[in-house]
This record gives structure tokens, C-alpha cells and sequence, in this order.
């Protein structure tokens, strides 16, 4: 089974409809609680990450007996040092976005802990890549 | 406990999901930073916040939160409402301080 959900930067208010979606789904496909718990919660981070940090992006999410594979790709600045982004508490998130409650710069280390397979990849000023994975 | 022992307290009302005051509160977590509270905060436990826009409610319905308890005489916007009702999560305002919120559902909890 394949998802696609478009993702629009700047749009806060829709900020988590691709994550609550693809709960739903997981539900009905009775894939155990716990993974589904993991999965959301780095998908959601991720999805904010777009809204926060980028243009618009599309978030692809397979589903298979064996694992659960969630591409989320967008349009944006990029980041500049992959290395420095995961630390924790590394953030460069605007005051508006910091008003709501982001930019604790937990994000990225949230979906590292929540998923079993993590990769980044993005070039400066086209965008960025991250594919996570979490088996079943 | 449960939600509902919650408005037991003063000046302390609930703007929606009053369906869902028998949810069970095992603890409780402080914090405005939303990352802070995906990574901490865990199933059953009322969330004390000042944040008042509504990626909350996604936040609580993802972790399994019991309440989210918004203090300081701060109100949540109306589409934070409506989010609540869909994802039937409990929205609670207070005039108390998040810190004598937390003091006063620490005592209820443990003594
Ligand atoms: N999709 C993206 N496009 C561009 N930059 C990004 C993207 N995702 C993350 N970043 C960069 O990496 C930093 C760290 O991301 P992370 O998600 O850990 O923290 P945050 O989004 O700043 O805050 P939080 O997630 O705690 O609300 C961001 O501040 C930003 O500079
Ligand atoms: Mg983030």
C-alpha cells in the first residue's frame, strides 16, 4: 500500500493531518500499537519540519508486511551540515515558529529514536530528503 | 484520578470533550516546547502548557495524553476547539500558573 500527502511550508494550521491520516490507516491495518505510536511520532516531526523549515514537500509512506518506509521530500533551503541539525537542541527556526511552540531543536533527534532506519540527504537552496523506516 | 477531578478545582473550567472526563491521568508533564513533549510526555498524563494554537491537540492525540490543561488565564484559539472535539481530547483552562497547576495536580496524584 502507498500514501501520498502534499505538505504546504508555512501552513501551521494544517500541521499534522498527513500524520493523523496515516494513524488511522495503521489502525486498520492492526499493526501493533507500539510501532504505530513510533511511526507517527516521527512522521509528525517530520511533517512540522517541512511546514517550519521549507517551501512545500510530499510525503510518501509504503507499507508492506515486512516494514513501514515513510519518504518525506521537499522543497527548500536544504541543510547545510546534516551532522549539526540532529543535535539536540540545534534549531534555526524563525520567532513565528518559535512563538508556537517550535524549535526546541528536538525534531530530528525524536525521529532518530523513534525509527529503526533514518537517512538524510539535501543540497542547499533545492531541498531536502529524509527517508525513515520502522519494521514490523 | 480522572479529568474530572480536575474541575473540582477553582476557577478551573472545561471548553470541550466533557465525554472524555472518566480518561485516567497517571501523571502529569510541564512544558511549551512541542518537541519537548513528543519526546517525554507519555500515554494518561495531563499536559500543563501556555500554548494556546492548536498543533497541541495533534500532539495529545498522538501520545495518548489524558487532558491538555492551558493555564494562566490564557485562551485557546477556536479552531484548537473544534481539532479537540475531532480528536476527543479534553481542553481545560485555568487562572493558576502552570507551576501551582503542576504543584496542585501533584498533590492529587501522590499524597
Ligand atoms: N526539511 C528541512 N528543511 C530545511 N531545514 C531543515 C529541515 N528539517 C530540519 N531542518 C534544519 O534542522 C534543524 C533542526 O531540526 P529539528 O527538527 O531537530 O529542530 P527544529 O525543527 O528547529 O525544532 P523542533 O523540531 O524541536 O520544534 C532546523 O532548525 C533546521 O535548521
Ligand atoms: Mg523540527
Amino acid at each position: 500500500m502507498i500514501l501520498t500527502y502534499k505538505v504546504q511550508g508555512g501552513d501551521f494550521s494544517n500541521a499534522g493531518k498527513c500524520s493523523s491520516e496515516v494513524k488511522k490507516v495503521l489502525k486498520q491495518l492492526n499493526i501493533d500499537h507500539k510501532i504505530i505510536k513510533k511511526v507517527v511520532i516521527a512522521l509528525y516531526e517530520g511533517e512540522v519540519n517541512i511546514v517550519a523549515h521549507a517551501y512545500h514537500g510530499v510525503i510518501t509512506v509504503e507499507i508492506n508486511t515486512e516494514k513501514i518506509k515513510i519518504t518525506l521530500k521537499d522543497e527548500g533551503p536544504g541543510i547545510p551540515d546534516i551532522n549539526k541539525a540532529m543535535e539536540q537542541g540545534y534549531s534555526t527556526a524563525s520567532p513565528i515558529v518559535r512563538e508556537l511552540g517550535f524549535g526546541a531543536g528536538m525534531g530530528l533527534p525524536n525521529m532518530k529514536k523513534n525509527t529503526d532506519y533514518m537517512h538524510i540527504s539535501s543540497e542547499v537552496n533545492k531541498g531536502t530528503e529524509v527517508i525513515l523506516i520502522n519494521y514490523l | 484520578m480522572k479529568v474530572a477531578d480536575i474541575l473540582k478545582w477553582e476557577n478551573t473550567k472545561i471548553l470541550c470533550c466533557e465525554e472524555s472526563i472518566a480518561n485516567i491521568i497517571t501523571d502529569g508533564y510541564v512544558s511549551d516546547l512541542l518537541s519537548d513533549v513528543i519526546a517525554h510526555a507519555n500515554e494518561n498524563m495531563a499536559w500543563i502548557t501556555i500554548q494556546t494554537h492548536k498543533n497541541i491537540v495533534a500532539i495529545a492525540s498522538l501520545k495518548e495524553l489524558a487532558c491538555i490543561i492551558i493555564t494562566n488565564n490564557n485562551i485557546p484559539a477556536d479552531d484548537l476547539i473544534e481539532a479537540a472535539k475531532q480528536e476527543n481530547i479534553p481542553i481545560i483552562t485555568t487562572s493558576m500558573t502552570s507551576f501551582d497547576t503542576a504543584g496542585k495536580l501533584y498533590i492529587a496524584l501522590h499524597y
